[in-house]
């Protein structure tokens, strides 16, 4: 097998939002950032391929089985933005409450990833910080042996020494081979250096997926000062924006030929592109 | 070995791990059938993709510098002739950019440099 993730024209219209016939696949053994601003489509796409929201039409393919066989919620490690636990249970009880639902728990991975995070078995659910509860919710989702951890918004509202701990539990995870992990984020500097792949969702339409790299390599940052910009090329910005002594914007590399020496030229992070995309309105 | 990266530099980091193993291959540093970190492993240890890692070592393979057995891992391949000359390049520039600034140091012009450089090699046969 050798995509983890297959998605074919998936559609589903709310009141207020379409999710516009989407396509991509995630290919096994890699990690796969998913990013698009607030309201894009993210969770929506999340909550079908998990079945918990029923698609309109479209193919659902994870692992391998079609997106509503129930045995599949065995192989998949979840954790949505914030875990819900019962509140007034600490990780012992919650072990107790899910262990029956896994075959292949392993209770003692589950204790040493308690350790490693620092937390107390004994600690009440409800007296824990968000980055203890986000690092409980780690803990189980990693210790049924997964084999795809779809994660929405895991780092979100972490600060930053927690949030780096977490991209290393990722890289622990994906050492071994045979393992993927999607995540959904718009922390895209959480991505720059770990993912290998990139789904990019606007307005619930997929406008690049593939490798981060490419993406990242095919457009460059440029600014220069006023009358730096020749009319030929100003179709060739992308989120350009013209202030009294200057103007700034991205382009695609094979574009920069024709400008003046005196412009700069500077490397794109997926921030840059996804703020200039959104600029533009347009698709890549 | 030793694996510095630069992120702000512009340099790719897959081209930053490639030259560094490179450099670490022809120092000697690496010896001929040492086994290298894993793909994966490197791709942790090092906080980059696992994409990131594998481009280095196709690289390394298709320059002739590493090779990959199946099932057991990554390993410094014998290092030809072609290789060496590249060492020996390497070396030879860096003893020079070391002469030349010296004898900037010491006053000289280009033309005594050349001078220099012509009386040197008279006396290494």
């Amino acid at each position: 097998m050798n995509n983890a993730i297959e998605i074919k024209n998936l559609s589903k219209r709310y009141k207020n939002f379409l999710l516009d016939g989407i396509s991509f696949s995630v290919p096994s053994g890699y990690i796969c950032g998913f990013i698009g601003q607030n309201g894009a489509g993210k969770t929506t796409t999340m909550k079908l391929m998990l079945n918990m929201a029923l698609k309109d039409s479209g193919e659902i393919e994870v692992l391998g089985k079609s997106g509503d066989d129930e045995s599949l919620k065995e192989e998949l490690g979840v954790l949505f933005d914030q875990p819900y636990f019962q509140e007034d249970w600490n990780p012992i009880d919650i072990e107790r409450a899910v262990k029956p639902f896994y075959r292949q728990w392993d209770s003692k991975a589950y204790h040493q990833y308690l350790a490693k995070f620092s937390l107390d078995p004994k600690q009440k659910f409800k007296a824990m910080s968000r980055g203890m509860k986000m690092k409980l919710g780690m803990a189980v989702t990693l210790s049924h042996d997964a084999k795809l951890l779809l994660l929405d918004e895991p780092t979100s509202g972490l600060d930053p020494v927690m949030r780096d701990e977490m991209l290393d539990v990722f890289r622990d995870y994906l050492v071994e081979e045979d393992r993927t992990i999607f995540f959904s984020t718009h922390i895209t500097s959480d991505l720059e250096k770990i993912a290998d792949y990139i789904i990019y969702i606007q307005d619930g339409r997929i406008v690049y997926s593939g490798l981060k790299d490419e993406l990242t390599e095919k457009y460059c940052l440029i600014r220069g000062g006023e009358g730096d910009l020749p009319q030929d090329k100003r179709k060739s910005m992308i989120g350009l924006r013209e202030h009294t002594a200057g103007f700034e914007g991205m382009i695609e590399v094979t574009e920069t030929g024709g400008f003046p020496p005196e412009v700069v030229i500077e490397t794109v992070t997926l921030e840059d592109i996804m703020v200039h995309m959104s600029r533009n309105g347009e698709t890549l | 070995m030793r694996i510095v990266l630069a992120y702000q530099s512009g340099v790719p980091i897959y081209e930053q791990i490639k030259e560094q193993i490179k450099a670490s291959v022809l120092s000697g540093e690496l010896p001929e059938n040492e086994l290298l970190p894993s793909i994966r492993q490197f791709a942790r240890d090092l906080k980059v993709s696992v994409i990131t890692t594998t481009r280095a070592y196709n690289d390394l393979e298709l320059e002739g510098y590493i090779q990959t057995v199946p099932g057991k891992g990554c390993y410094v391949k014998r290092i030809n002739g072609d290789l060496i000359k590249a060492k020996h390049l390497a070396e030879t520039k860096t003893a020079m950019a070391t002469a030349v600034r010296q004898g900037k140091l010491a006053g000289l012009t280009t033309a005594d440099l050349h001078h220099l450089l012509d009386e040197t090699e008279g006396t290494i046969k």
